[in-house]
C-alpha cells in the first residue's frame, strides 16, 4: 500500500508510504505542511502534482466522499462535528440509514454507534449532544464516524492538540486497539513524547520537505533536532545582558479558558530591565494565553501582574498600553493589523489617540504621515506608499509595521508572541536586531516563541512552558537537548542531568513494529 | 479508563465549576408573572369597570347553539386575577425550589390573563366580545406569518439569511392574483404563487451564493425591488384592465365533515380554504422532516457547520440554494393568502410588513416549526385582538397592542425570553 | 467599500479578497482608476435600461407594436423609444431642469426640489453609512427618522420660542430622539449580543405604532381634530427657506452639507472615527489595540441614530410642517440604498442621496405627465444597489477586466 506525492505548494515532492496496520507518525512543526498534505489525501484539496496509490493502484479523489469510499477516514484538528447534533446524528450525517420518505432510521444509527463504542470501550452515549461532550469524547465520536464507514486508514490530524494529558493517554491506548484490529493510522503531530509512545515509524517534515525518517527508538532530543532543524543557526550579534531591577513580575498567575480548562497554571516569573526572557515550549502549552493575559485580553482567575510596582490585573488593555507595554500579538493578521487599513493607520493602531498623533479628537494627519515615513525609513519597510492598504505588503513587511508601532514609543515592557512566524530569513534577522536594541535600551522583554532558533538567538534566560506550567527557567547556554526534554514536560534539573550524561532507557514505551508490517497482506483487501 | 474523560479538568477549574453548579434562582419569569397578576388584580379586578361583558360564542348556523356567556366585568376580573395571583405565587415557590415550570404554565397563565383583560375591556360599554370572530381573525392573520416563518426557517437552517420574506409574500400575492384572475380560477393562482416566491429566492441565492453579497443587504434591497415591480405593474397593467388582470378570486371554504362542527375551534380551524389546510400540512411536515429526515439533517449540518458537511460529501452550496428556493415557494404560498386566500384583489404593498413579523416569529420560535407556529399565532392573535377591541371601542389603544409582538421579539433576541441561538453558519458564504 | 460588511457574524470569513477595493483616501482619481466609480455608473445604466424594459412591456402601445413587429419593425422601435424616452425625459425634467417650463423659475425649480427630497435621504443615509463602516447593520433608519421627526415636530408646536432658537431646539430634539432609538439597539447589542438587524427592524415597527398612538392623543397633537395628525408647527420652528417662494429649498440642506462634512471629519480625521472603523474592519485587532468594542458599538449607534433623527427633523421642520402618520415616508429604507450606493463614504452618500432625491422629485413629474408610475424609481434604485453590491457581475455584463490588486501576499 503506497501513497506517493509530488510537488505542490505546501508540500515539496513528499513521498510517504503507509504500511497496513501500522501507526505512522508524521512529525513536524506548525506550518511544516503536514495538514495540507493530509487534506489532499482526504480529497479536500486538489494536488498540483504527484499521485496517490492505494494497494499499488493509482486513485483520484474528487472529494472527501471518494476518499471515504476508498477506506480513508480523517479526524481533523478542528473537529468536523455539528455542535447541536446528537452523536448518532453526527455519525449518520452523509451516510444516513433511511426508512420510508427519507426519514432517518435513528435506531439503526444508534445501534452502529453503540456497536463501535462497545468494541473499543469508548463509552459514548448515541443520544448525547456533541456540544455537551468533553473534547476527548468528541474526538472518539470522530473516530467512530470514520470507523462506521469502514476506514482502513485513519488520519489523525494533531489529535492531541486539544486534549489534556489524561485524555491523550486514553487516545494513545485507543490507537493501539485500532492497530490491533488492523487499521492503519497516520498520526500527525509535533509532540515528541507521543510519537515515541505510539508510533511504529516516523517521518519528519520541515518546511514542506521530508527531513528524515526516524525510528521510535530515537531520543526526543534527536527527534527535536530533526524537526526543528539544525541548519543555519541564526545567530544575531548581541552583547551580554546587563540586567537591572526586576520591574516586571508575574506571581501565581492562573488562567482558565471558557471550557474551564486551566490554560495557565500558577505561573510566576520576573523580567528584569535590560534582559530578554524567552518563553519556549510547544505550541498550545499556555504561552499564548500567558501573553494575552499580561496585555489584558483575558482576565486571570488568580495571581498578580506587576509592572513598575503597579498591579495591572483588572486594568483595561488601553490602560496597560498606556503604562508602557508594547505588544506584538501572535496572530498578526487577526490581532496585529487591520488588513483594510492603510499602512500609516496600522502604524498608529494603538496610539492613535495620544500625542503627537492626536490633539483632542483630531487626528493630525500631517504628523501621522511624517512619522509613518520616518518609520518606513527606520525599519526598512518596502512599500509603495504609506496610504496603501497594509494587505498589499508581504508578511515580513507587515510585521515590521507592527514592530515599528510597538517599539516606536518609550516602553516599560515589551512582549512579543512568535515575532518572526512566517517571515523570511532577512526579516527574522532584522526583527531580532530590533528586539535586542530594545533590550539594550533597558526595556524588559518577554518573547514567546516555539522556534528554538529564535529562543537561542534572543534569550538571556529561557522559561519553558509545558501544559500551562513553567517547567523551569534556565540560562541561555542550556543545551538544545535539555530544552527539548523540558518542552516535553521533564523538570529542568532532570533534563539537565539527562543530557549531561546521555542515555536512552526511557524510550521503552515504543511498540515493536515489524510484525505489523508483515501481517498486512490480507488486511488490505 | 474512558470514565476518566469527564475528570479531565484540573482541580482549580473543578472547584470553580462546583461553585457554579448550584444554578442561580431564575427570577425572571416569576417576577414577570407576579407583575402581570398584580396588573390584572388592580386594573381589571379592583379598579375594574362596571357593567357586563358578553362573550359571544355562537355564530349563525352552528350545529350546537351555545348561548352567549354574560359575566360581570368586575367579578370576572377579580376571580380570574385571584387565580393568576395563585399561579404567580406557585411560580415563585417552584423557582425557589429550582423546579422548571412546565410548558403549559405560561400558556394557561397567558390565556387567563387575556380573558381577564377581555372581561375588563368589554365592560363599561356593555361590549360583546365575539370569540369565534376573534379567533378566526387570529388564524387568518397568522396564515401568511406562518408560511413566512416556515420559509425563513428553512432558509436560515440551511445557512441563508432571508430578510426578503416580505418581498416573497408580496410577489406571491401578486402572481396569485394575476394568474387566478386571468385563468378565472383561484386554484391557478395557488399554483403560481410558489413560483413567484421561488423567483425572489433565485435572485437572493444568485447574489448570496455566487457573489457572496451580504445576505441582509440583498434581502432588504429585494424587498424594495418587489414593492417597486409589483406596484409599477399594478399601476400600469392591473389598473388598466382590472377585469382581466386583477379580478377577485376566492378559494372556497372546504369544511371538513364532523371536525368543522366542533363549537368554536371546529369552525375556526376546519372550515377553511385549502391554503390553510396546506399550511397545517407544511408545518407538520417541517416539524417532522427538519429534525428526523435525511434532508433535514443535511440542511441543519449545512447551516451549522458547512465544512463538516463538506467533509462527508454533502454539496453545501447546492443544498443551500435548493432549500432556499423551496422555502421561497412556501413564502409565495403564504402571499397567496392575501389575495386568493382572502378573496381580495391585489393592492399595492399589501403585505404591509408581515414578512418582517414572520421573521420575528421565526426567531421567537427559535427556528423550530412548532415554536414559529405558536409565535405567529400569538402575533396574529394580538393583531386580531386589536381589531376586535377597536371595533367594540375600548380604552386600550390599538397601536399599543400591535406593538406587543415587536417588543416581545426585541426582548427575545436580547435574551430575556430564554436563549435564542441562530444556526451557527447563517449568513456566511461557504467558500472552500 | 468592499461588498461584504459582515458585522452580523464577526467571525465571518474574510470578504472575497479579489473584490476588496481599496477603501482609503478620498482620492477621486484613484477611485476612478480602480474602477469602483465606473462600476457605479454602469450599475446605474443597467438599472435604467431594465427600468426601460419594464416601462415598455407595461405599455399597451409598445406591446401592440411588438405584436406587429414583423410587419412594421420601425413602428415598434419608434414606439418603444418614444415611450421609454418620454418617461425618462420627464424624469429628468422633474429632477434637474425643465426645459418645457414657461418661466426660468419653473425651469430650475426641479433641481431645488431634488435637493429638498435629497436632504433627509442624505442625513439618514449618513447615519446608516456610518454604522456600516463600523461594522453594524443599522436597518433601523426608519424608526430613527420617525422618532426624530416626532420629537422635533412636537417641540416645534408645543414650545413657543424665538425663531432660529426654536428651530435649533426642535432639531436637537430630533437628534436626541433618533439617538435614543438607535441607542437601544446599540446597548442591547453591546450588552447581550442581540443582533442589531433584528432589533432595529423591530424598533422600526414599534416606532410606527408609537407615532400612530401619539397622533391620537390630543395632549400630544395639540388639536381636537379627529384626524391622526398634529397641529402645524410654529413659524419660528420651521427651517427657513434658502430661496424665495415658490422654491422650497430650506436650511435643512445646509445641515445636510454640514453633516456630510462632520461625518467625513469623524471618519477620516478623528480618533473616534478611527476607533469606529477599526472595530468595523477587525474587532479582534481593535480589542488588542485597547479599543473597547462594546463602547464603540453603543457610540456608533447613538451617532448613527442622531443623524437619522436629524433627517426626520429636517423632514418635519423643513418640508411637512406637521406630524402625520406617514411623516417618514420610506426615507429610512431608501437611506439604506443611498448608503450602499454611496459605498458608505460620506461624500458618496451625499451624492447618492442627491441622485435618489432627484429620482423621487423627477418621479412625480414623470407620473403626472406620462402616466409612468413613480414606483419605477424603486425598481431602478434597488437594481442599482444590487449590482453595486456585486461588482464582478457588472464587470461580466460589460466584459470588463477584473482589477488586479497589487497584493504580494495575503
Amino acid at each position: 500500500m503506497t501513497k506517493v506525492f509530488g510537488s505542490f505548494v505546501a508540500n515539496d515532492h513528499i513521498d510517504l508510504t503507509i504500511e497496513p496496520g501500522e501507526i505512522h507518525a508524521l512529525l513536524g512543526e506548525n506550518g511544516a505542511g503536514k495538514s495540507t498534505m493530509m487534506n489532499v489525501l482526504y480529497g479536500l484539496y486538489d494536488a498540483d502534482g504527484g499521485e496517490i496509490l492505494l494497494d499499488d493502484k493509482p486513485v483520484t479523489f474528487a472529494g472527501p466522499g471518494d476518499a471515504v469510499a476508498a477506506g480513508i477516514g480523517m479526524v481533523h484538528q478542528h473537529f468536523m462535528l455539528v455542535p447541536v447534533f446528537t452523536v448518532a446524528e453526527s455519525v449518520a450525517l452523509g451516510y444516513e440509514p433511511t426508512k420510508s420518505m427519507g426519514l432517518i432510521d435513528l435506531a439503526e444509527a444508534r445501534k452502529k454507534v453503540r456497536e463501535i463504542s462497545a468494541r473499543f470501550n469508548f463509552n459514548i452515549d448515541p443520544d448525547a449532544l456533541i456540544e455537551d461532550l468533553p473534547v476527548g469524547a468528541q474526538q472518539r465520536v470522530e473516530i467512530i464516524k470514520a470507523l462506521s464507514r469502514n476506514a482502513k486508514i485513519l488520519i489523525l490530524d494533531e489529535p492531541t492538540a486539544v486534549l489534556t494529558p489524561q485524555e491523550t493517554d486514553e487516545l494513545i491506548s485507543i490507537m493501539r486497539q485500532l492497530k490491533e484490529q488492523g487499521t492503519s493510522i497516520v498520526f500527525i503531530t509535533h509532540k515528541l513524547r507521543e510519537v515515541r509512545a505510539i508510533a511504529d515509524s516516523i517521518t519528519v517534515i520541515r518546511r514542506g520537505k521530508i527531513t528524515g525518517v526516524a525510528s521510535p527508538d530515537s531520543t526526543e532530543a534527536e527527534l527535536a533536532s530533526q524537526m526543528v532543524g539544525r541548519h543555519v543557526s541564526l545567530t544575531t550579534e548581541k552583547d551580554d545582558a546587563d540586567p537591572g531591577d526586576a520591574t516586571f513580575q508575574v506571581r501565581s498567575l492562573t488562567v482558565v479558558d471558557k471550557a474551564e480548562n486551566v490554560v495557565v497554571d500558577d505561573v510566576s516569573f520576573d523580567v528584569r530591565r535590560g534582559e530578554i526572557l524567552a518563553v519556549a515550549g510547544v505550541q498550545g502549552n499556555g504561552q499564548t494565553e500567558l501573553a494575552e493575559t499580561i496585555i489584558g485580553l483575558t482576565d486571570p482567575r488568580l495571581g498578580s501582574i506587576t509592572l513598575d510596582g503597579k498591579d495591572l490585573v483588572g486594568k483595561s488593555v488601553k490602560d496597560r498600553l498606556g503604562s508602557g507595554i508594547g505588544f506584538v500579538p501572535e496572530d498578526r493578521s487577526t490581532d496585529g493589523i487591520i488588513a483594510d487599513f492603510t499602512i500609516r493607520e496600522n502604524m498608529i493602531l494603538d496610539v492613535y489617540d495620544r500625542p503627537p498623533y492626536a490633539k483632542g479628537l483630531n487626528l493630525k494627519s500631517a504628523v501621522i504621515n511624517d512619522e509613518a515615513k520616518k518609520k518606513v525609513e527606520e525599519f526598512d519597510i518596502r512599500l509603495g506608499s504609506v496610504v496603501d492598504p497594509i494587505a498589499t505588503l508581504s508578511g515580513g513587511n507587515q510585521q515590521k509595521v507592527v514592530l515599528s508601532r510597538e517599539l516606536g514609543r518609550d516602553l516599560r515592557l515589551f512582549i512579543a508572541s512568535q515575532p518572526t512566524r512566517g517571515l523570511d530569513v532577512g526579516s527574522i534577522e532584522f526583527v531580532h536586531k530590533r528586539v535586542i536594541a530594545e533590550r539594550d535600551a533597558g526595556t524588559p522583554c518577554l518573547i514567546v516563541s516555539t522556534e528554538l532558533d529564535e529562543v537561542y538567538g534572543l534569550a538571556d534566560r529561557i522559561a519553558v512552558m509545558y501544559s500551562g506550567r513553567i517547567v523551569g527557567i534556565v540560562g541561555a547556554d542550556t543545551s538544545r537537548e535539555a530544552l527539548g526534554l523540558m518542552m516535553a514536560g521533564v523538570p529542568a534539573d532532570e533534563a539537565l542531568a539527562a543530557t549531561a550524561a546521555p542515555e536512552k532507557s526511557d524510550a521503552a514505551t515504543a511498540a515493536p513494529d515489524d510484525n505489523c508490517a508483515t501481517t498486512s497482506a490480507e488486511e488490505t483487501k | 479508563m474512558s470514565a476518566q474523560n469527564t475528570a479531565a479538568a484540573t482541580p482549580a477549574a473543578k472547584s470553580s465549576a462546583q461553585s457554579k453548579a448550584l444554578t442561580p434562582i431564575a427570577w425572571k419569569f416569576p417576577i414577570t408573572y407576579s407583575i402581570l397578576a398584580l396588573v390584572s388584580l388592580i386594573c381589571f379586578g379592583l379598579i375594574g369597570r362596571d357593567g357586563e361583558t358578553t362573550f359571544r360564542i355562537a355564530t349563525g348556523g352552528d350545529f350546537f347553539a351555545i348561548p352567549d356567556v354574560v359575566v360581570s366585568s368586575t367579578v370576572a376580573g377579580l376571580v380570574l386575577s385571584l387565580i393568576l395571583v395563585i399561579l404567580a405565587a406557585a411560580s415563585i415557590y417552584l423557582a425557589l425550589k429550582r423546579i422548571t415550570l412546565a410548558g403549559w404554565f405560561p400558556m394557561v397563565f397567558g390565556i387567563l390573563f387575556v380573558v381577564s383583560f377581555l372581561a375588563w375591556a368589554g365592560g363599561g360599554s356593555g361590549g360583546v366580545i365575539p370569540l369565534t370572530t376573534l379567533l378566526a381573525g387570529a388564524l387568518a392573520l397568522s396564515v401568511p406569518l406562518i408560511f413566512g416563518a416556515m420559509c425563513g426557517l428553512v432558509g436560515e437552517r440551511s445557512g441563508i439569511i432571508n430578510i426578503a420574506i416580505e418581498g416573497q409574500l408580496l410577489a406571491g400575492a401578486f402572481l396569485a392574483a394575476v394568474v387566478a384572475s386571468v385563468a378565472k380560477n383561484p386554484y391557478a393562482g395557488l399554483l403560481a404563487a410558489p413560483i413567484a416566491g421561488a423567483l425572489v429566492a433565485v435572485v437572493l441565492t444568485f447574489f448570496a451564493v455566487k457573489y457572496w453579497v451580504n445576505q441582509i443587504i440583498i434581502g432588504v434591497v429585494l424587498n424594495v425591488l418587489v414593492v417597486g415591480v409589483t406596484s409599477f405593474l399594478y399601476s400600469t397593467v392591473l389598473t388598466e384592465n382590472p377585469g382581466l388582470w386583477n379580478s377577485r378570486q376566492q378559494l372556497p371554504n372546504l369544511p371538513v365533515p364532523l371536525l368543522s362542527d366542533i363549537p368554536i375551534l371546529g369552525r375556526v380551524l376546519f372550515d377553511q380554504n385549502i391554503l390553510v389546510y396546506i399550511m397545517y400540512v407544511v408545518v407538520i411536515a417541517l416539524q417532522i422532516f427538519v429534525f428526523r429526515s435525511k434532508w433535514g439533517l443535511r440542511m441543519r449540518a449545512v447551516g451549522e457547520h458547512p465544512k463538516a458537511a463538506d467533509t462527508v460529501g454533502i454539496k453545501v452550496n447546492f443544498t443551500r440554494v435548493r432549500n432556499t428556493l423551496m422555502a421561497g415557494a412556501i413564502a409565495g404560498l403564504g402571499g397567496a393568502f392575501f389575495t386568493v386566500g382572502s378573496g381580495l384583489a391585489f393592492g399595492k404593498e399589501m403585505s404591509a410588513g408581515q414578512g418582517y413579523i414572520a421573521l420575528a416569529a421565526m426567531i421567537l420560535g427559535k427556528w423550530n416549526p412548532k415554536g414559529a407556529l405558536l409565535a405567529a399565532l400569538l402575533f396574529g392573535f394580538s393583531k386580531s385582538l386589536g381589531n376586535t377591541l377597536q371595533s367594540i371601542g375600548t380604552p386600550v389603544a390599538n397601536e399599543l397592542l400591535l406593538m406587543l409582538p415587536y417588543i416581545v421579539t426585541v426582548l427575545a433576541v436580547a435574551g430575556f425570553v430564554g436563549r435564542v441561538r441562530p444556526p451557527a453558519a447563517e449568513g456566511v458564504p461557504y467558500v472552500k | 467599500m468592499t461588498t461584504d460588511i459582515s458585522p452580523a457574524a464577526p467571525s465571518a470569513t474574510p470578504p472575497p479578497s479579489a473584490e476588496a477595493e481599496p477603501d482609503r483616501e478620498p482620492n477621486l482619481l484613484q477611485d476612478i482608476l480602480s474602477g469602483s466609480w465606473l462600476v457605479s455608473v454602469l450599475a446605474i445604466v443597467v438599472a435604467l435600461l431594465l427600468g426601460g424594459v419594464l416601462i415598455a412591456v407595461s405599455n399597451a402601445e409598445v406591446v401592440a407594436a411588438a405584436a406587429n413587429i414583423v410587419a412594421a419593425p420601425g413602428m415598434f422601435f419608434s414606439t418603444l423609444f418614444s415611450t421609454v424616452g418620454e418617461a425618462y425625459s420627464a424624469l429628468f425634467r422633474g429632477a434637474i431642469f425643465d426645459w418645457d417650463a414657461r418661466t426660468t423659475e419653473r425651469a430650475i425649480r426641479p433641481l431645488t426640489e431634488s435637493l429638498v427630497s435629497g436632504t433627509p435621504l442624505i442625513l439618514t443615509g449618513l447615519g446608516i453609512a456610518l454604522a456600516f463602516r463600523s461594522g453594524l447593520f443599522n436597518i433601523g433608519g426608519q424608526g430613527q427618522v420617525i422618532l426624530g421627526a416626532t420629537i422635533a415636530g412636537f417641540l416645534g408646536y408645543a414650545l413657543h420660542l424665538p425663531p432660529v432658537v426654536h428651530m435649533l431646539i426642535a432639531a436637537i430634539g430630533g437628534i436626541i430622539g433618533g439617538a435614543i432609538w438607535a441607542g437601544i439597539a446599540g446597548v442591547l447589542k453591546a450588552r447581550t449580543g442581540a443582533n442589531e438587524v433584528i432589533v432595529t427592524i423591530m424598533l422600526n415597527s414599534i416606532a410606527g405604532y408609537l407615532l400612530g398612538y401619539l397622533l391620537k392623543q390630543s395632549w400630544f397633537t395639540h388639536t381636537d381634530s379627529a384626524n391622526p395628525q398634529s397641529r402645524s408647527l410654529d413659524d419660528s420652528a420651521q427651517m427657513f427657506l434658502l430661496l424665495p417662494s415658490p422654491f422650497r429649498l430650506h436650511f435643512g440642506f445646509i445641515i445636510a452639507i454640514l453633516a456630510t462634512i462632520f461625518v467625513w471629519w469623524l471618519l477620516e480625521r478623528s480618533t473616534i472615527g478611527f476607533e469606529f472603523k477599526a472595530v468595523g474592519a477587525n474587532p479582534h485587532a481593535a480589542r488588542t489595540a485597547g479599543i473597547s468594542v462594546s463602547k464603540v458599538t453603543i457610540l456608533v449607534m447613538i451617532v448613527a441614530g442622531a443623524l437619522a433623527g436629524l433627517g426626520g427633523a429636517a423632514q418635519v421642520l423643513g418640508t411637512e410642517y406637521k406630524l402625520t402618520g406617514g411623516i417618514s415616508g420610506s426615507i429610512g429604507f431608501d437611506a439604506i440604498t443611498v448608503a450602499l450606493l454611496g459605498r458608505s463614504k460620506p461624500l458618496g452618500t451625499f451624492f447618492a442621496g442627491l441622485l435618489f432625491g432627484a429620482f423621487k422629485a423627477g418621479g412625480y413629474l414623470m407620473q403626472s405627465q406620462t402616466g409612468t408610475p413613480i414606483d419605477i424609481v424603486l425598481v431602478v434604485q434597488s437594481v442599482i444597489v444590487l449590482l453595486i453590491a456585486a461588482p464582478p457581475l457588472v464587470r461580466s455584463i460589460f466584459r470588463l477586466p477584473t482589477p488586479v490588486l497589487k497584493r504580494k501576499e495575503a
